[in-house]
């Protein structure tokens, strides 16, 4: 018995949409990332269930690399946060006052 | 089935830029902090030989290369492109020179990431699959990213931390709609996906929110309202060299593959997202022209004013949708890599000025810091007048050549309403350009002031300030090769 392509989709909507949620509400700056990276996997659910269901491999490749990207994300996203907590020592985005949001 | 020597060949600028990009940061840690410019001049060379070899072909204009399985295709519209970011990613470089040394940014890594960010841009406006396209954008966001913040104050880093959650955020919703077309239509390449779509509208509801969602994505990169939120941020935080270089090179880049997906990939759905991008265009316009006016900060008007120029441009496209025949859209297509290069020229300029102006030790990038430069530096004056008149599309400059193919292609896709009402704004944002004209010529500086603003010369800089200007007056004055160049240039477009 195989899982309806359906369900996939559901599952990766409802992880995709708590992602946006999580970057539109969140106010911490390390949240938001990790709320992107939700975005990101959801992204990938996706690409797999219908790489399955077209018996095609093209999505899974590309899940390659939506994978290597978000880990370069990470690592820019995080060495910003980095240097902005040593000159600001704050990383709520409320916080960020120099410019207007 | 192409042999892999010849995918390798058909991506030769590609890999230059890279190979210098990698040469430039493994050289970085063993040179003096005196010679870093020697790393520019590495960059600026590889740069003059990819303009050789893509220069070279610029003439070939049926000349189409798939390389790598149909994931690159070299065609005239994509050597269009990359001769404008050649040439846009060169002037950068020879700016960052005297500014990097008056900031105190000696970075090799600079000179790295532009390149890294070139090659990012390359690959977006050469990829016939949405993977490229995708991994594209992401090494040019990401590197700039970087750049924004290089400059380790608090305001470059804020603008850089906002740059990157939004464009992450920007990019999550782009490839979600990337993987809902798949699912909508089978592939990832655009001319599979084309060839699925077929005339099929909107019916099916994964093709409505994949073409929304890649419309977001795409918005965020061209800075159109209603997503436009960080770039008066990021353009005013960042170190000026890299907001040209962000305002005009990733603005180009982003248009370039925006306007492959749409009309190669989506091509079949035209008739859906052209009243989609009028909206877009609209609202740009409007919101970018009047909350320009308000602006005192110069880099953040010039912000505004990108914003309202992604606008200018949209209209070409909503033509080229609307276009009943094939001249139609030819035109309107056209119309925006015109309008594209013209604004490359002026916005550059105006930015060179601003980066090099200089207030005691800082940047004097108030508005009110130009008063009376007409008196204290007549040529600097007479060279922002020239870039602001440009900027507003008054003849005989090439922003009026810019506006009128755009306008133009509207009249002729039966829009005249969009183009009048394009118009009005174009007149609304005189205004705003103009006030800088009026500061510079007709307001003495404060008596009190001790740090006179002044544009500090260099060698460099007047190359750079000579290219642009040369631009602005040839565009203007010849504008029939570029123009035919563009028209030939978009048949490939298909």
């Amino acid at each position: 018995m195989t899982v309806p392509l359906s369900y996939y989709l559901m599952l990766s909507g409802v992880v995709f949409l708590t992602g946006v949620v999580g970057v539109l509400i969140r106010r911490n700056i390390i949240i938001i990332l990790l709320s992107v990276e939700l975005m990101l996997n959801a992204t990938n659910i996706n690409f797999v269930a219908f790489s399955e269901y077209f018996h095609h491999v093209a999505g899974q490749v590309f899940v390659f690399f939506a994978l290597t990207v978000a880990a370069a994300e990470v690592a820019v996203g995080l060495a910003i946060i980095l240097a902005l907590h040593r000159t600001k020592s704050t990383i709520n985005v409320d916080e960020f006052q120099l410019l207007r949001w | 089935m192409t042999s892999f020597g010849s995918d390798l060949l058909a991506i030769l600028p590609e890999l230059i830029v890279v190979t210098a990009a990698c040469l430039v940061l493994v050289l970085d840690p063993v040179t003096p902090a005196s010679k870093k410019e020697l790393l520019a001049w590495i960059s600026l060379g590889a740069l003059a030989l990819c303009i050789g070899l893509t220069g070279g072909q610029i003439g070939m204009l049926n000349m189409r290369v798939f390389a790598f399985n149909d994931l690159v295709v070299v065609d005239a519209y994509a050597r269009f492109w990359k001769l404008l970011l050649y040439v846009v990613t060169g002037l950068t470089i020879l700016m960052s020179l005297p500014y990097l040394k008056v900031e105190r940014l000696q970075l090799g890594e600079y000179y790295g990431f532009t390149l890294l960010a070139l090659s990012g841009m390359l690959v977006m406006v050469s990829g016939a699959d949405l993977l490229t396209i995708y991994l594209g954008t992401e090494l040019m966001s990401l590197s700039l990213y970087v750049m924004a913040g290089l400059k380790r104050s608090p305001r470059s880093l804020e603008a850089s931390a906002k740059y990157f959650v939004l464009g992450a955020f920007s990019s999550g919703l782009l490839l979600y709609g990337i993987s809902l077309l798949y699912g909508a239509t089978g592939g990832t390449k655009l001319a599979s996906i084309a060839g699925a779509i077929g005339t099929r509208g909107f019916e099916d509801p994964l093709l409505l929110i994949a073409t929304i969602l890649l419309t977001v994505g795409f918005g965020f990169k061209l800075a159109v309202v209603p997503f436009h939120m960080w770039t008066p941020d990021v353009y005013q935080g960042a170190p000026t060299s890299v907001t040209a270089f962000m305002a005009v090179a990733s603005k180009a880049a982003s248009f370039a593959a925006f306007l492959r997906v749409f009309v190669e990939g989506l091509g079949g759905l035209k008739a859906d997202w052209s009243p989609l991008f009028l909206a877009l265009c609209l609202v740009t316009l409007i919101l970018g022209n009047v909350v320009a006016i308000v602006q005192t900060n110069i880099k953040r008007m010039l912000a505004y004013s990108s914003i309202a120029h992604a606008g200018y441009a949209l209209i070409g496209l909503v033509a080229a949708g609307r276009g009943m025949g094939e001249s139609g859209a030819t035109s309107g297509l056209a119309s925006v890599m015109l309008y594209l290069v013209v604004y490359a020229f002026m916005t550059l300029g105006a930015f060179a000025v601003i980066g090099m102006f200089r207030k005691g030790g800082i940047e004097g990038e108030e508005i009110e810091d130009f008063s009376g430069l007409a008196k204290r530096q007549p040529l600097a004056a007479l060279l922002m007048l020239v870039f602001m008149v440009s900027l507003a599309g008054i003849p005989p400059t090439a922003g009026f050549i810019g506006k009128f193919y755009v306008f133009m292609a509207a009249v002729e896709a039966g829009l005249s309403w969009l183009a009048v009402a394009a118009l009005i704004f174009a007149a609304v944002s005189a205004y705003y350009y103009m006030r800088v004209v009026m500061v510079m010529y007709m307001r003495e500086p404060e008596a009190t002031v001790v740090d006179i603003p002044q544009l500090v010369p260099s060698p460099a800089l007047s190359i750079v300030l000579a290219c642009a200007i040369a631009g602005v007056i040839i565009f203007g004055l010849f504008p029939n090769p570029l123009v035919s160049l563009a028209l030939q240039s978009v048949l490939s477009l298909k």
